[in-house]
């Protein structure tokens, strides 16, 4: 079969809680249909694979014109205004908003969806970067995912297709 | 589609090369797709399988792989080295079912 040979690459570049689903979800369906995937976590996407952090990925319904109030519960396709996202606790109330969604399907939490992916085979980079950047270090991450340079990533995915989110 | 004869029945096939008519499927079909692929069917291989068509049978359609990990009780890893390279597909395919409904 000819998608033998695929590899598929996703950069993480984003950590809030909508933006970390993507590549977790089209690397898993990748890996059920025997393509190679590699995931490369930069920047805010290094919270994906953070141990400290990667249970408090949040959704911030401020400058999110897509979260309407029927999310909410009320029957309008409207944006939530503005002014009523920036008090307080109302990122805490869209976040377990979502995480209830993403629950209610079955969709594991990211750190439980991290470990499937490795436990099928996805080969895990940290940016080496950012980690740098951030004052990270390997203990911060889980085993198996390595930290390599832009450089190295590049060379590692000759290739493949590349996907940015 | 095409008609193909597999241990001995006449079965119709789609592009894909899955069961048309998942009621078509024998143990004997599953062993010739399972040899196909390049894989030996073990008593694990079973569970697996027989708990997939059991899913599709209640549910009308297929489980998807952590479907197939919780409901069968095997584990992710163990999964991906029973039907290494593409599990999704290649556990449907044998199963004589068609690929999953679901994402994850």
């Amino acid at each position: 079969m000819a998608d033998q040979e695929r590899h598929m690459a996703f950069i993480c570049s984003k950590g809030n809680l909508d933006m970390a689903y993507p590549a977790l979800i089209m690397g898993w369906a990748a890996l059920g249909n025997g393509v190679d995937v590699t995931i490369f976590f930069t920047f805010w996407g290094l919270d994906l694979i953070n141990k400290n952090r990667w249970n408090n990925l949040q959704l911030a319904p401020v400058g999110n014109t897509s979260m309407k109030m029927d999310m909410m519960g009320f029957p309008v396709a409207l944006g939530i205004p503005q002014i009523v996202g920036v008090l307080p606790g109302m990122t805490a109330v869209a976040t377990s908003l979502m995480k209830k969604k993403i629950e209610e399907l079955d969709v594991p939490p990211v750190p439980e969806f991290i470990e499937m992916l490795q436990d099928a085979g996805a080969k895990l980079y940290a940016c080496k970067m950012t980690v740098d950047m951030m004052g990270l270090s390997q203990e911060d991450f889980p085993e198996g995912v390595e930290i390599v340079t832009a450089g190295e990533f590049i060379d590692r995915t000759e290739g493949a297709q590349i996907i940015f989110i | 589609m095409a008609t193909k004869v597999i241990a001995n029945k006449e079965v119709e096939l789609d592009a894909e090369g899955f069961l048309a008519n998942p009621a078509d499927w024998t143990p004997e079909i599953a062993e010739q797709f399972a040899q196909e692929e390049g894989i030996e069917l073990t008593d694990r291989h079973w569970e697996v399988i027989n708990f997939a068509r059991k899913y599709y049978k209640e549910n009308g359609v297929s489980p998807t792989l952590r479907q197939i990990s919780k409901g069968a009780g095997v584990p992710t890893k163990e999964l991906f080295k029973l039907f290494p390279k593409g599990p999704a597909k290649k556990v449907a395919r044998i199963a004589g079912i068609p690929k999953p409904a679901g994402c994850v």
